[in-house]
């Protein structure tokens, strides 16, 4: 069993596609909305938390990419500058998901990209602008 | 009669290579086993550092003059305002200056720019006099081209710090970070233990003409800071539990890294810049072996709600409880976040150490102490405000 956190963007004829219903069904993979934008004829976008046998979540990406969904692990589409950073911890203040924290050492940042929830609080909170998150 | 050194004797013993030199945080450490006569027998120098936002910064700049000289009288770099009322081509960078119409790049961007070479837009208007001429002048500059480029900072290095919370039910921006609504987080800056002016809290051996490390090179402290305040509320040792006093300093800011000067944008406040300073505390006798040998658990802060107007009081806190990730206010457990680098300090300090124990760095007598028993006038709304 594994666990991994997926981006998927919808195209605008996807919405009447019960394409979760088949990853539960088909591929049983237990899947976790953990957020979600939809502009109704336009676009969609999705964070998924997919965990099952790897095989399995290997074929259910594989079923939303033929129905034309792009779908991308969820650390490819977050950016950060890490050789900037200056370990301020500003960003840590505002991370409730426990993806940044300040490693009670070396005082230094970590990021468990996997742990993000997309709330994209951070990005406003770096005084140094470092953070750029690619949802939609 | 205890141990007693003078500066002359710690510095012929940084020469010879003979001094022991420790970062704030060991002598913290070995303060824990040790007694202050062992300390002042075996340790020497003890070195100090911060990394914090400061936002009163800022850069004295001489332009050169251009021919047809100008008299500048209103100057832009980068758009960003500068002060014009220095002479013709004399002016002032302050780190939070900015153009209202693009308030996320500021004075310490340009002053981060310039450090790291790059190219700025000057842009300067005068009337024009018999002696300067030229009314306008659209030019680039670096930092190579300009004359003196001297960083001066009027208020550094706090003496403590408060914890920022929040108890309203919105969130808000402050330059204590980004405060969630309902004391959700607690955000924090002091480097505790580290912090220079926690360790010497009397002043002791920091005072007018101290020898500095400043934003990567030799800098100096050249007065006490604005808003220097002595006479704050104050623990069992001595301490301030809340912020209290300040340095002015300076040094040359073409010797300076942007690994220690750092721009920064906090979010619907505005621009502020990162400053590194070490302080070397040099462990004269008994009393400043104990100054320095304070920990974590020793230095109180208070809580204070960002959220309300006058900032009311909930609570104090020690610097451990804050470091341990969470504290409690009011009964309430509140997750804590710092807003200064305790990393960067922490290279500062050893640095520091590095250059102390090298010879090439001497601990200075200050050639005049701090004034002691200052507080402060706040603003006053007279009737001119009615006008």
């Amino acid at each position: 069993m594994i666990k991994k956190r997926y981006i998927l963007n919808f195209p605008p004829d996807s919405g009447d596609k019960a394409m979760s219903y088949h990853l539960v069904k088909d591929y049983d993979i237990r899947i976790n909305i953990l957020k979600a934008e939809v502009y109704p004829g336009k676009r969609g976008s999705l964070l998924l938390e997919l965990q099952g046998k790897k095989e399995n979540i290997e074929l259910g990406v594989e079923y939303l990419v033929k129905q034309n969904v792009v779908c991308e692990p969820l650390d490819k589409r977050i950016h950060f500058q890490k050789e900037k950073c200056i370990d301020c911890g500003n960003c840590t203040a505002v991370c409730f998901a426990g993806a940044l924290t300040m490693n009670k050492t070396t005082w230094e940042l970590e990021f468990d990209k996997n742990k993000c929830v997309v709330c994209e609080l951070c990005i406003p909170a770096c005084p140094l602008k470092l953070f750029k998150i690619d949802f939609n | 009669m205890s141990k007693i050194k003078s500066y002359e004797e710690i510095n012929r013993k940084l020469k010879s290579g003979e001094a022991v030199v420790l970062t704030a945080e060991e002598v913290s450490r070995m303060a824990l086993e040790a007694t202050p006569e062992e300390i002042v027998e075996k340790v020497d120098v003890v070195t100090t550092a911060t990394f914090g936002a400061m936002c009163s910064s800022g850069a004295i700049i001489n332009f050169g003059h251009a021919n047809p000289p100008i008299r500048m009288e209103k100057i832009r770099l980068n758009g960003v305002p500068c002060y014009e009322g220095l002479a013709a081509v004399d002016s002032y960078i302050g780190a939070t200056a900015c153009d209202p119409d693009n308030p996320t790049y500021g004075g310490a961007h340009v002053i981060q720019d310039l450090l790291e070479g790059k190219d700025i837009v000057l842009e300067a208007w005068g009337k024009g006099t018999d002696c300067y001429p030229r009314k306008y002048i659209k030019t680039t500059i670096n930092i190579n081209t300009i004359n003196e480029l001297i960083l001066f900072n009027p208020r550094n290095a706090y003496q403590n710090y408060n914890v920022a919370v929040n108890t309203t039910n919105k969130m808000i921006h402050t330059y204590m970070g980004t405060l969630l609504p309902g004391m959700r987080n607690a955000t924090y800056s002091t480097s505790g233990e580290l912090s220079p002016l926690l360790n010497d809290p009397e002043f002791k051996t920091i005072g007018i003409g101290t020898r500095i490390f400043l934003g990567g090179t030799q800098g100096f402290v050249v007065w006490p800071g604005t808003q220097f305040h002595t006479t704050k509320p104050k623990n069992e040792l001595g301490i301030p539990v809340t912020n209290a006093a300040t340095i002015a300093v300076m040094g040359n800011l073409k010797e300076m890294s942007s690994d220690y000067i750092q721009a920064a944008y906090f979010e619907k406040y505005g621009v502020s810049m990162f400053v590194g300073i070490g302080i070397p505390i040099p462990v004269l006798d008994v009393e400043m072996a104990k100054r320095v040998s304070v920990n974590n658990s020793q230095i109180q802060t208070s809580v204070l709600d960002y959220g309300t107007v006058g900032m009311p009081k909930l609570g104090e806190v020690t610097y451990e409880e804050l470091r341990s990730g969470s504290i409690k206010v009011g009964g309430k457990k509140i997750r804590t976040a710092p807003v200064a680098s305790l990393a960067k300090a922490r290279k500062i300090a050893q640095e520091l150490k590095e250059w102390l124990q090298s010879g090439n760095f001497e601990v200075s007598k200050p050639v005049q102490m701090f004034p002691q028993n200052t507080s402060l006038n706040s603003l006053k709304e007279t009737e001119a405000g009615n006008d």
